[in-house]
């Protein structure tokens, strides 16, 4: 009975949460709730990935109409791993999320923060389950409204305009894809998207399908920031709440990514993306992405603004796994999306630590904190290396399989802007780690003691998580091999 | 060529409302002026999908004596929802210029620019 209908519960169960939670008295009792449902979520979204875990599908039809007619859930590895990562991280970050949130935002509206938190959340799940792209955009909406709002609840006056440029860029990203499904559907008559692919094949050169792709594309591009549309980011990750980073950071982006792939891959296909060369686009947008977001990092002098960089040019690693076009490049893409969330998660609950003792994530107020927080600085360092990707940690598995997938199609020029881009992460982590741990400690601040538990034990559980998955591989790249096959995409040949 | 012009004519003004929607948002530093220009750049999608539902000589979708051709509801529907999005975008900018006045005094882009870079 639950098992059949697992796919549409991770979706309202959440979603009926949401009103619940907003009606439930003020403190700690929504945030108990609210960390019930999630956890909840968290292991439903396991159950199913082992389920669609030997390749298999699940096909659930909403309100017992048949697609391509009705809203059909189409589930595979890529779909039900995107899921795992987004409930995982809400279900980590919701007790890091207690005394942060407490900190932060005004008791009287904590009720309506974890409701809002709740539907960015059913938002997210929402796009990483559907299977029909007009769905996919109200789900895309849905999750954009609420961070909005969730960004706008920073304490200090500028998240309020991080939020409303955040909420012009996003409308604008958001009317795009309107815009983009329109044309699509205008041409094939259908918003199914395994009935979208049977139906744009004959006809993909058509001037409209162009026209549409073009705008998909555009509007998918300004919601995972890939650069030149990048600007929003820094400004929206810098001034949210501190749990809000943590979460943002760690899933928005990497779903924008996973609805790419799906609109790329699954809609259109991979022979669409040759004949257009946008694997070419996508390689050069990657290519100058991870550099320009990665020297952005080293100009500045706040550790949210440089993890907020740090994060636009991982995104753009990402961009440059598909601009491959093969197994191996969105193999890199898909393991990188998981390995990602487990390192900026860590860092951004890092820096939240920080805030929430020193009040400011800027260098000139935490010089030397890091001899007084070991503990925080040791996940800084170490998930920092993932960062960077040194062996032993998960980001050296992206890094890897990212180099490979360039090295296979001799792109020995992208291979060497990956190579730099790692250069030029160990430049923005060292002055996180000198200005933490060998500055010397302006005078005139009082000590300060280490974060508490609560906020250690999340943070350090995804710093193991990273040292984890650096070294046993299993899950992770299996999981992206099957969902990179069923994506129809084949390894590279000559 | 003057019969595509004219026979089209919903989508010129889909085009026109479109750029000038679009444009409003980039170039204006009015936070207010930005969030109208958003609402015609969204209203212009609305009239592309309700264009494209329209069937020749077709009749409103309800069944009845004598009437075969239908306009496909589909479109009509799907762009009630993109309504209801619009109206919530439109109403969570507005209350964040609302709270934005009460923080900087001001809903000027550039004065807001200044106000922050002189802290």
């Amino acid at each position: 009975m639950i098992e059949q209908n697992l796919c549409l519960l991770l979706v309202v169960i959440p979603l009926i949460a949401a009103p619940v939670t907003a009606m439930l008295p003020a403190g700690r009792t929504p945030w108990f709730f609210t960390l019930t449902i999630t956890w909840l979520c968290f292991v439903l979204s396991i159950w199913q990935l082992t389920i669609v875990l030997d390749g298999s599908t699940i096909s659930y039809e909403l309100g017992g109409w048949a697609p391509p007619w009705g809203i059909e859930y189409h589930i595979d590895a890529l779909n039900a791993f995107v899921t795992l990562i987004v409930s995982g991280i809400a279900a980590i970050t919701l007790p890091y999320a207690l005394r942060t949130v407490e900190n932060e935002i005004q008791r009287r509206d904590t009720s309506l923060f974890y409701a809002v938190f709740l539907l960015c959340f059913v938002g997210l799940l929402g796009i990483a389950q559907t299977g029909d792209v007009f769905n996919l955009f109200v789900f895309l909406e849905i999750s954009s409204l609420s961070s909005y709002v969730l960004i706008g609840m920073g304490q200090r006056r500028r998240a309020l305009t991080a939020a409303y440029q955040y909420l012009i860029m996003g409308s604008i990203g958001a009317t795009f894809l309107l815009i983009g499904i329109g044309l699509i559907y205008a041409e094939t008559g259908t918003l199914n998207m395994q009935d979208l692919h049977q139906r744009l094949q004959p006809i993909l050169d058509h001037r409209t399908v162009h026209t549409g792709f073009i705008f998909l594309v555009v509007g998918i591009a300004l919601k995972l920031a890939l650069f030149p549309l990048h600007l929003w980011l820094p400004n929206a990750y810098k001034y949210a709440p501190s749990a809000i980073s943590v979460f943002l950071s760690a899933t928005a982006t990497k779903v924008a990514v996973y609805v790419m792939l799906r609109i790329v891959f699954t809609v259109f296909s991979i022979d669409f993306l040759k004949i257009t060369s946008t694997e070419f686009i996508f390689l050069m947008l990657g290519a100058f992405g991870v550099l320009v977001a990665s020297t952005g990092a080293i100009f500045h002098y706040d550790i949210k603004r440089i993890l907020a960089y740090s994060s636009i040019a991982q995104v753009s690693y990402m961009v440059l796994g598909m601009g491959f076009a093969s197994t191996l490049g969105v193999t890199a893409t898909v393991v990188h999306m998981f390995n990602h969330a487990l390192m900026k998660g860590a860092l951004f609950m890092a820096a939240g630590a920080i805030v929430l003792r020193i009040g400011s994530s800027k260098f000139e107020n935490i010089y030397g904190i890091g001899r007084q927080m070991p503990w925080t600085f040791a996940a800084i360092f170490i998930a920092g290396l993932s960062l960077i990707g040194i062996p032993g940690t998960a980001g050296f598995i992206s890094k890897w399989y990212f180099m490979l997938a360039a090295l296979e199609q001799q792109a020995w020029l992208i291979a060497l802007v990956i190579l730099f881009g790692s250069l030029l992460s160990v430049v923005y982590m060292w002055k996180i780690f000198e200005a933490l741990f060998f500055h010397r400690p302006t005078n005139t601040s009082p000590p300060v003691s280490e974060a508490p538990l609560s906020l250690l034990l999340p943070m350090w559980t995804l710093v193991l998580a990273n040292i984890y998955f650096g070294i046993n591989t299993d899950l992770t790249v299996s999981v992206a091999e099957t969902a990179v096959r069923l994506l129809g995409i084949t390894a590279y040949h000559e | 060529m003057i019969d595509t012009i004219i026979g089209h004519y919903n989508y010129w003004v889909v085009i026109l409302l479109m750029m000038a929607g679009f444009y409003t948002v980039i170039n204006r530093g009015n936070l207010i002026k930005k969030i109208a220009g958003l609402n015609i750049f969204q209203t212009s999608v609305f009239l592309l999908y309700i264009s494209i539902g329209y069937v020749n000589e077709g009749t409103t979708p309800i069944i009845a004596e004598g009437f075969t051709r239908y306009a496909n509801p589909l479109p009509h529907v799907l762009i009630l929802t993109a309504i209801v999005v619009g109206v919530s975008t439109t109403a969570l900018g507005l209350a964040l210029v609302v709270r934005i006045k009460r923080a900087y005094g001001t809903i000027e882009e550039d004065e807001i620019h200044d106000k922050d870079m002189s802290l």
